[in-house]
């Protein structure tokens, strides 16, 4: 019962604009930055190692490797910050968090990738 | 001072107009109404109004039905109130004398007692951890785990002196009940009010479970915090 009024009253800020994406996926992520008075668009673009947590709460992590080193971000799913979510690459992945990938470089980091997902 | 008593339904998070990301306590407060009002002419000697929350129950068993699950002091504040349904929870709001004429015994509280923006108190029960040692409960570091320490590893260390004083000072902190107390939070921030729902949104956390019953009261010093 507390979670019904809970998700009632987040119902509003859900996004339902994003494509679908799960782990594994490779994604641009057009995210708003605030400098001062002056806002631009950042894009950062990696794979998706995992979506955690549910209704407004929820947050995917994605991780690229620039210039050698690996970085990861973790973006809220529903903020309004992303401007824009972009799907590059479908992987083909039997995990729903790829954590693995941090401790493998270069071929072995590679994700086959498919062309389209069944049933969406 | 302005009160509302209300039920923690549980905490969510909410985006601002720029996009950022706000913590926020949801409280329930239906069911709040004004059970007394005390006066310093009266008998009480104190301007204070007495809230009510949280619909009574009626007895299950055989013959009783038609009486409340309360004790009969209970329910006779109510029914001396001319408030039909009788609140499971009175709590008690001091009031300036002049404000006290904008109560009326009887009449329901709403969620727009507050308004956002407005800072305010929050009391509850925390949660109970029981029977607690002093790593827990006063946040004591604990013993080595090595170098020689044998079975003294959660343990407070020495309590006090030798022969001067020969006793353990006043206020010692030692194991003991951890939680389960009458707890306050200072100049929360109350975020949303959502008047159709009877929903208050105060931004951060509120001492105790969801379910708990918390009294919501205008913040008794000035709020120093900027959000």
């Amino acid at each position: 019962m507390n979670n019904d009024i809970l998700s009632k009253i987040t119902q509003s800020q859900l996004r339902e604009d994003h494509p679908h994406f799960r782990a594994g996926d490779t994604v641009r992520v057009h995210f708003t930055v605030r400098e001062g008075e002056k806002e631009r668009i950042q894009i950062f673009e990696g794979v998706v190692l995992g979506r955690s947590g549910a209704g407004i709460r929820e947050t995917f992590t994605v991780r690229k490797i620039s210039n050698g080193t690996g970085v990861e971000r973790i973006f809220p799913v529903h903020s309004p910050k992303i401007a824009q979510l972009e799907l590059s690459k479908i992987g083909r992945v039997r995990r729903a968090k790829l954590y693995y990938l941090r401790d493998l470089s270069g071929k072995a980091a590679r994700i086959r990738s498919k062309r389209n997902r069944k049933g969406i | 001072m302005k009160g509302i008593v209300g039920r923690k339904v549980g905490m969510t998070q909410m985006f601002t107009e720029d996009g950022d990301r706000v913590p926020v306590t949801v409280v329930d407060v239906a069911s709040a109404v004004v059970v007394q009002k005390k006066t310093t002419e009266g008998k009480d000697g104190y301007n204070a109004i007495k809230i009510g929350y949280g619909l009574a129950h009626k007895l299950q068993k055989e013959g009783m039905e038609d009486k409340w699950r309360l004790s009969k002091p209970e329910s006779g504040v109510f029914l001396a109130a001319g408030i039909e349904v009788p609140r499971r929870h009175v709590r008690e709001v001091r009031v300036d004398a002049a404000e006290l004429d904008n109560y009326e015994v009887g009449q329901d509280l709403t969620a727009e007692t507050f308004a956002p923006g407005e800072y305010i108190d929050a009391t509850g029960t925390s949660k109970g951890s029981g029977f607690t040692g002093v790593m827990k409960r006063h946040n004591f570091r604990g013993t080595k785990a090595s170098h020689g320490v044998h079975e003294f590893f959660r343990h407070g260390g020495s309590i006090g002196m030798s022969a001067y004083p020969a006793r353990v000072l006043p206020g010692k902190k030692m194991p003991g009940q951890h939680g389960n107390a009458k707890v306050t939070v200072q100049n929360l921030l109350v975020y949303k009010v959502l008047p159709e729902e009877n929903l208050i949104l105060v931004r951060g956390s509120i001492p105790g479970p969801n379910g708990g019953i918390v009294l919501l009261r205008d913040a008794a010093k000035k709020s120093r915090r900027l959000y």
